[in-house]
């Protein structure tokens, strides 16, 4: 988008709190009283804990209480998170003699102050029975076993690719990767009598609430979950992490609130991380380049007591059309932490293999790279034979390759140059599925002209404080400073977790239709008044414009909320109300964003360094309600499609299963002069299937398609092509 | 909480003899190196010694002779004073790309000579290293060595020194003005300031305990005009170097009359490559001659299992900048 278009748009709510330090995170609550916790982690991968000597610790000063395995409570009925359901054994730390992964909390050392508590958990001596740990995806990827259903085969894609004119067949492999939200992983615990009150960093308030009522075996009323703001989390707070029941029991046991915060090396083994993987793709087209094969084989790894599994090659049957498709995922075990999602979990990996074979194909094919998306463009999804309730990918190409210049591409690669520099221009393509779940919310109008609306969802700093926001002040006829939006507590209406880019969707659209509840509530109330203006005028016919209300077309008519509330006697006027999507009609529709991204890097080929100098990301995912929020979201998914590209890679010892860059100097993330110009383009779409509000997520669209785009610009620079991210100089210059 | 004395003392002498008189006691000077291995438990000292308003901050001309940068003036004000960019560009351009400026702006000259290696193994207490627990092992050895030397390691460690600054002034000639134990000063050769880690891997340099650094003086000479520091890393900034390149040359029409190669990245001190600098002197400036230069210098390279491609990736380096410092 331009710089002037975004000018003119609001701006995030919540941004004077943030940039002021006004707006509070987990770690900074306090309680009267507050004593911190403190983790001491393992150092082996595998084996069983011997003994755990805690004399030393024990005496230090201000130390209140260790607990280990030996004398932490069992929890009253251990059960794993909601989301995780059925498939895990989950783990809870403190409750067995076992090591699962290297950093497993063992013991949690409870002190009056944090330094106390550091310093005593660091006189701990804790022994081992070891045992040899395996954590490398390569020595166990023969042991992989199927990760849920198979789903069918589509035609007979192992004899078509056979018979293929022209054939790809490559293997594609990604580190771990860890989601280094800036705020780490944090919990405040305070029971006052039987209730409790817990401040957690979660992507989820109502999950953490019945997650601690199930384990500790308490009324959900009883607890209070709150999580106002959080500092990223991009998945990693999607489960409850150890800190949230640890720093619960400590609580407990200690009778006094109780804080435990990761320390950033810790964080690295504190929740899960994108899995390693390696997919096989064969793809095969005839010689004028459409698609007769594609073979997608996928298996990343996951920990040894769950079976976390993403879906990496959904990408493979969805994004173009071809007759003969099979897909094969499968899981393997590894002595680690369970994997969990982060950012566009599976599809973006799905996506890197799938989109670096077809740039690979269009060469064999000498066929341009958009033209070959374009010969195999899916005009209805291929998978379920459905229509699309909208898809404007067509018009994402076109509008993306105009801006960027993608005609003026030679074909060959090592043909561009700037200098020194090798200038490549790649491009992929960008999918998310559309999702809704169900949502409740409170809106409450006031007589001060103001609206209060309420919802237990979280902003993990896409800008839902914004955007939810702004659906209401429209709807309501308010201008957006009338409207506060409360959210992160588990007492409110309850919203699903944030997480695969559902919140605008599902939570707009629950505060949306609650949001015409109240206005209908009020002009019902309103049109049984004695001399109402309003009497007998159907709702429809009712306008709600700068805080008033007023019959279409007559503006003498108008009366502010607070005079319609005074004088029916309301203090104020409020409802609540659960959305559930309309799987009816929406069913024989397949729901999806889309995206189209142009890349361009410059190669210091003599040296292995890549530079991404410019990048446009054409996007259309429905409406936009919050255009600054979009642009930031799509730029974000650049930025993070650099750094899985480029950069980033959970370096781990396989011989002692431990990951050996846990903090920000060893684990690169870009850093701003990694960035070059970036640009947006949102293709609107017109939709009234896939929700109310026309919108479909794009927090994790705007990457899906990203580091495929890079890997492509490169082979296109250089002429190598690097299956094996991240694209470090070592590798194209070693 | 594990206690430590913090002492400011008036100035250099009284510093030296507290220090001195307690071996868990540091000289504590911008923090930004000492402070990190505090809080991870890797340097316990008991006693930290203040010495960064002690006044030996001055950057100053040697009259003819060249310049003296105080060990306890900062980063930042050393790459941007004037004298550094005149004479020594390249100890500007290497200062300038570590670390950020936050940090920059903190550091001072003598800190940046004594942070430790970044060794990931170095820095995880969970883990073996014979630097930080001598005779515990080398983790990285035979483990994660991407990041580890190809010159000069021994058997006990093949940690790399991290310094970008330090490479460009091994390269200057640098001489490292220490103020000693019993009150007099000594001077080490900046070449022979660090160590290689032999069976002292816990030793990263000659300076002996309680020694203070007051100054790093650096020798006229006649690079300013055709000097390049090259430094290749994971991203753009704010990453340590894979390998870097200190590269200064005296060309006199079209032939090269001295030259000096540093390399950081690749051992536990920043490397000097003298045999190729010795080929160089009386050749032609020409690129066919510098890529023989950086051939040369990689030929006793001794790469790990996994750093092997620094040997290539080094030697492009080295051809790169003295291309760049000859602007050839
Ligand atoms: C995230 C990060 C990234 C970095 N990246 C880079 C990089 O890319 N390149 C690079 O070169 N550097 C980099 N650095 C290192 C930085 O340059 C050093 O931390 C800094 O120079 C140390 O100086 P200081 O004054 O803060 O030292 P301090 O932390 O105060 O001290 C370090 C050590 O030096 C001793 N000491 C200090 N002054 C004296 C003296 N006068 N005499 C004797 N002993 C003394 C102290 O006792 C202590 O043991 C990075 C640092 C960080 C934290
Ligand atoms: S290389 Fe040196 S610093 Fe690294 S683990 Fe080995 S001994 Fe320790």
């Amino acid at each position: 988008m331009m710089q002037d278009d975004l000018k003119r748009q609001p701006s995030r709510v919540d941004g004077r709190a943030k940039v002021t330090g006004k707006a509070t995170y987990i770690a900074e609550f306090r309680f009267p009283d507050l004593a911190y916790g403190y983790l001491v982690q393992s150092t082996i991968a595998r084996g069983t804990i011997r003994d755990i000597d805690t004399a030393e610790a024990e005496k230090q000063p201000g130390v209140v209480k260790i607990l280990t395995h030996k004398n932490a409570p069992r929890l009253a009925n251990p059960q794993a998170d909601e989301d995780f359901g059925e498939k895990s054994r989950p783990f809870f730390a403190l409750m067995t003699d076992r090591v699962l992964f290297s950093g497993q909390p063992v013991a949690v050392v409870i002190a009056d102050t944090f330094e106390q508590a550091r310093y005593a958990a660091s006189l701990m001596k804790v022994s081992y029975a070891e045992e040899k740990p395996s954590t490398d995806i390569r020595d166990v990827m023969d042991k992989g076993f199927a990760a849920g259903r198979p789903r069918p085969v589509r035609g007979t894609p192992d004899e078509a690719f056979a018979a293929a004119e022209v054939k790809v067949e490559a293997e594609y492999t990604i580190p771990i990767e860890h989601h280094n939200a800036m705020e780490p992983h944090a919990t405040v615990a305070n029971w006052d009598g039987d209730r409790l009150t817990v401040y957690d960093k979660t992507q989820g308030v109502t999950g953490v609430r019945n997650y601690l009522a199930t384990n500790f075996g308490i009324d959900r009323e009883k607890i209070t979950v709150l999580s106002p703001f959080v500092g990223g989390a991009f998945g990693a707070s999607l489960r409850p992490t150890p800190n949230t029941l640890l720093a619960v029991m400590a609580a407990r046991e200690t009778k006094r609130p109780v804080k435990i915060v990761y320390s950033r090396r810790q964080l690295a083994t504190a929740h899960g991380y994108r899995p390693a993987s390696i997919q096989k793709i064969k793809i095969g087209a005839d010689k004028a380049g459409k698609l007769n094969s594609i073979i997608h084989e996928a298996v990343h790894n996951t920990s040894s007591h769950e079976d976390f599994a993403e879906d990496l090659v959904g990408i493979s049957r969805t994004l173009y059309a071809c007759p003969n498709v099979r897909t094969d995922a499968k899981i393997t075990r590894t002595d680690l932490q369970t994997p969990l999602w982060m950012r566009a979990p599976g599809t973006v990996s799905g996506a890197f293999a799938l989109e670096s074979a077809l740039d690979e194909l269009a060469y064999k094919l000498k066929i341009d790279p958009l033209e070959l998306r374009l010969i195999n463009y899916a005009e209805t999804d291929p998978d379920t034979g459905r229509p699309f309730s909208s898809k404007e990918l067509r018009e994402c190409y076109r509008q993306g390759a105009e801006r960027f210049g993608w005609k003026n591409r030679k074909p060959e690669p090592r043909s561009m140059r700037d200098g020194r520099f090798m200038v490549g221009w790649g491009l992929a393509t960008g999918t998310w599925g559309a999702f809704l779940a169900p949502s409740s919310a409170r809106v409450t109008l006031k007589a001060d002209g103001t609206a209060l609306v309420e919802s237990g969802t979280t902003d993990i700093g896409p800008g839902t404080y914004t955007t939810i926001s702004l659906i209401a002040a429209r709807q309501l006829g308010l201008p957006l400073e009338k409207v506060t939006f409360k959210l992160g507590d588990s007492n409110l209406p309850s919203a699903p977790s944030q997480g695969g880019s559902i919140t605008t969707a599902s939570v707009g659209t629950a505060v949306q239709e609650c949001a015409q509840i109240v206005q209908k509530d009020l002009m019902a109330t309103e049109s049984k008044r004695e001399a109402s203006p309003f009497s007998g005028v159907p709702f429809e016919n009712i306008e709600f414009v700068d805080g008033s209300a007023r019959i279409k077309g007559r503006p003498e008519t108008s009366m502010t909320i607070g005079e319609i509330l005074s004088r029916n006697g309301l203090p104020e006027v409020s409802a609540t109300h659960t959305t559930r999507p309309d799987f009816g009609e929406r069913a024989k529709y397949a729901t999806a964003s889309h995206g189209a991204q142009f890349v361009e890097v410059k190669v210091d080929e003599e040296i292995g360094i890549v530079r991404v100098t410019r990048v446009v990301q054409a996007t259309a995912a429905g409406r936009i309600i919050n255009p600054k929020g979009a642009h930031s979201q799509e730029m974000g998914g650049v930025v993070w499609g650099i750094g899985m590209a480029l950069m980033e890679h959970t370096e781990i010892d396989h011989r002692i299963g431990r990951i050996m860059n846990p903090n920000l100097a060893g684990y690169h993330v870009p850093v701003n002069a990694d960035i070059g110009a970036i640009e947006t383009i949102f293709v609107p779409e017109e939709d009234t299937i896939v929700n109310p509000l026309g919108a479909k997520g794009l927090g994790e669209l705007g990457l899906v398609g990203i580091p495929a785009g890079i890997a492509n610009a490169v082979y296109h620079a250089t002429g190598i092509r690097v299956r094996d991210l991240p694209i470090t100089p070592d590798k194209l210059a070693g | 909480m594990r206690p430590f004395a913090f002492k400011r003392p008036a100035g250099a002498e009284a510093a030296v003899k507290l220090v001195a008189a307690n071996k868990d006691a540091r000289f504590i000077a911008g923090g930004t190196n000492l402070i990190d291995l505090m809080k991870e438990g890797i340097d316990r000292p008991n006693e930290l010694v203040d010495i960064s308003r002690v006044s030996l901050n001055l950057i100053r001309s040697l009259g003819g002779n060249g310049v003296s940068i105080g060990a306890l003036a900062k980063n930042t004000e050393t790459a941007n004073h004037p004298l550094i960019r005149k004479d020594y560009p390249m100890l500007s351009q290497a200062i300038l790309s570590g670390a950020s400026p936050q940090i920059r702006n903190m550091a001072t000259n003598g800190g940046n000579l004594m942070q430790r290696t970044r060794c990931a193994y170095f820095y995880d207490l969970g883990t073996p290293c014979n630097k930080r627990q001598p005779g515990s092992g080398c983790g990285a050895k035979d483990g994660l060595n991407r990041y580890s030397a190809i010159f000069g390691w021994s058997d006990s460690c093949v940690a790399v020194h991290p310094s970008d600054m330090c490479v460009a002034l091994a390269a200057l000639d640098a001489t490292v003005r220490i103020r000693t134990v019993a009150g007099g000063e000594r001077k080490i050769i900046f070449t022979a300031f660090h160590r290689l880690p032999g069976d002292l891997p816990e030793l990263d340099n000659n300076l002996s305990h309680g020694e203070m650094i007051v100054s790093i003086d650096i020798p006229k000479n006649n690079f300013a005009a055709n000097s390049y520091y090259l430094k290749i890393r994971d991203r753009s900034s704010y990453a340590f170097a894979l390998v870097s390149v200190a590269a200064g040359l005296e060309i006199d029409k079209g032939v090269i009359k001295q030259a000096r190669i540093a390399l950081g990245g690749v051992a536990h001190k920043p490397w000097r490559a003298d045999e190729a600098e010795r080929f160089l002197e009386g050749k032609r400036a020409e690129a066919a001659t510098f890529q023989q230069a950086a051939e040369l210098a990689l030929r006793g390279a001794k790469p790990l299992s996994e750093n092997g491609y620094k040997v290539k990736l080094t030697q492009r380096a080295i051809a790169r900048a003295l291309r760049r410092a000859a602007n050839v």
